[in-house]
Parts: structure tokens; C-alpha cells; sequence
């Protein structure tokens, strides 16, 4: 792989993070945050998988199985206090969410 | 040269992710994450991490996606409510904008140091041995968090119970 084709590379990953980033502070859906979280998580990961194949080394991709993990966990949970949600108080959207306070 | 390649596929998955978190219905979002996932996948091939695409097909497009398939079926996808979406979108895109653009600075003097050797294509057989040889620990951490968030889910999903008589 070349300087070029890296450089460019990692930016893209940075930039995959901004998109998710971004989803998560302009849309106000929960289920569309949650997959936002998932375009940012997938950032890192290809910034992992770009620089254990510049050093060829399998470090990226085992860092790669553990974000899987960690997106895997994370949707579960999301998932569930999502459904949770709407079966006690019809919440679909994250601005609501202050209402639920005590 | 498979940098080619990989620069495009990457492209392409950052343009879809661009659209997806720019729909207004859930589901179109769903399909824009699905092809910014599957290009992703594409980038890993071209980058000879073929365990890492591989997983990213059968367990993020596959599995991950499919479970948000059955939860954006109870999701109200009328067109009122699409429109309330796009017009709340259209008020509030500039400040998270902003924070997004502000989040790459650090990345603006990158460049690549050309001493690093050139990279090669890592074969699963060496990832498995770090996975179960020097990383095992991680490896049992990373199955305990699964283990946590499948007990989460599980006590979060049931039902039946009223609430109060806990």
C-alpha cells in the first residue's frame, strides 16, 4: 500500500466517524442514533484494518473482532431499552426522553 | 495495486454513510447502512483482511442488521411522521456539522511515514493465533461483555410481569 493510499485511507476513517458522529447529535430518532453508532464504531475499525495491513501485523484485525463484539453488545442492549421504551411510554425519539425523570 | 481499490470502496462506504444518516425514514437509513457496510467489507478484501471482511458480512450485515430489521417493523413509518423527521433534520444540521468537521482537525497534518515497511496481506491462521495465544485474556473479557449484554437484553426484553411488583 502506498503513503498516499494510507493518508487517504485513514482520513476516510476519520471521516466515517464524523458522519456518525454527526447522526448521533442531528437526528433525534433513537433507532437512527443507534445505527449512527454504528457508522461511528465502524471508523475505528477500518482505521484498524488500514494500519495492520500497512505493518502486516494481525493486531488490526484482532482489535476489529473485539469492536465487532462491542458493536454486537452494544445493539442488544440499545435494542432492548429501545423496545423497553416504547412498550411503558410510546417514546420513540430522544427529546421525549426528559419527560421520563422523576 | 489493491490501494486503489480499497481508497474507492472506503469512499464509497463513507458516501453512503453520509445519505444514511440523512433519510428521513428509518428504513432507507437501514438499506444506506447496509451498503456502507457491505463497500466497508469490499475496502477490508482489498486490504487482504479477509477474516475481518468476512465477519463484517456474516456478523454486521448479516446479524446486527437483521436484528434492527425486526425492531424497525414496530416503527411508525407514516408519512406525517416522516415529515415531522425531515423537517426536524432540515432545522438542526448545522451545529452537529460543525462538531463533525471540528472532529477531524487533529487528522488535517496527517501524512504517512515512509519508512514504514509496506504492508502485506495478514492470513487468518495468524489472527487466530493472537486471538487465542497472547490476547486470550481479551478474547474471555470480550465473551463476558457479550455474556452481560445478553443477560441485559433478556432482562430489559421480558414481559408479563406488572409493573410495581417487582
Amino acid at each position: 500500500m502506498s503513503d498516499t493510499a494510507f493518508t487517504g485511507l485513514i482520513l476516510l476513517a476519520g471521516a466515517l466517524f464524523a458522519v456518525g458522529c454527526f447522526g448521533v447529535l442531528a437526528r433525534r430518532a433513537i433507532l437512527v442514533q443507534l445505527l449512527s453508532l454504528e457508522i461511528a464504531l465502524s471508523g475505528p475499525a477500518l482505521a484498524f484494518i488500514v494500519a495492520g495491513a500497512r505493518h502486516g501485523q494481525a493486531a488490526g484485525q484482532g482489535m476489529f473482532v473485539l469492536i465487532l463484539v462491542l458493536a454486537a453488545a452494544e445493539v442488544a442492549l440499545g435494542l432492548a431499552l429501545y423496545l423497553r421504551l416504547r412498550r411503558r411510554s410510546d417514546v420513540t425519539d430522544s427529546d421525549t426522553l426528559r419527560e421520563l425523570r422523576h | 495495486m489493491s490501494g486503489n481499490f480499497a481508497i474507492w470502496a472506503a469512499s464509497l462506504a463513507f458516501l453512503s454513510a453520509l445519505v444514511a444518516v440523512t433519510r428521513a425514514s428509518v428504513a432507507h437509513v437501514l438499506i444506506w447502512l447496509l451498503a456502507m457496510l457491505l463497500s466497508l467489507a469490499a475496502c477490508f478484501f482489498a486490504l487482504g483482511a479477509s477474516f475481518a471482511g468476512a465477519a463484517q458480512v456474516l456478523i454486521y450485515a448479516g446479524a446486527i442488521l437483521a436484528v434492527f430489521v425486526f425492531v424497525v417493523m414496530t416503527v411508525d413509518a407514516s408519512p406525517p411522521a416522516q415529515e415531522t423527521e425531515r423537517a426536524r433534520l432540515g432545522k438542526a444540521w448545522i451545529a452537529p456539522a460543525l462538531v463533525a468537521v471540528l472532529l477531524l482537525a487533529p487528522l488535517a497534518g496527517l501524512t504517512a511515514d515512509p519508512t514504514t515497511p509496506q504492508g502485506r496481506a495478514v492470513p487468518a491462521t495468524e489472527l487466530g493465533a493472537l486471538l487465542f495465544g497472547p490476547w486470550a485474556l481479551a478474547v474471555e473479557i470480550a465473551s463476558g461483555l457479550l455474556l452481560a449484554a445478553l443477560m441485559g437484553a433478556r432482562h430489559l426484553g421480558r414481559r408479563g410481569r406488572p409493573e410495581g411488583r417487582r
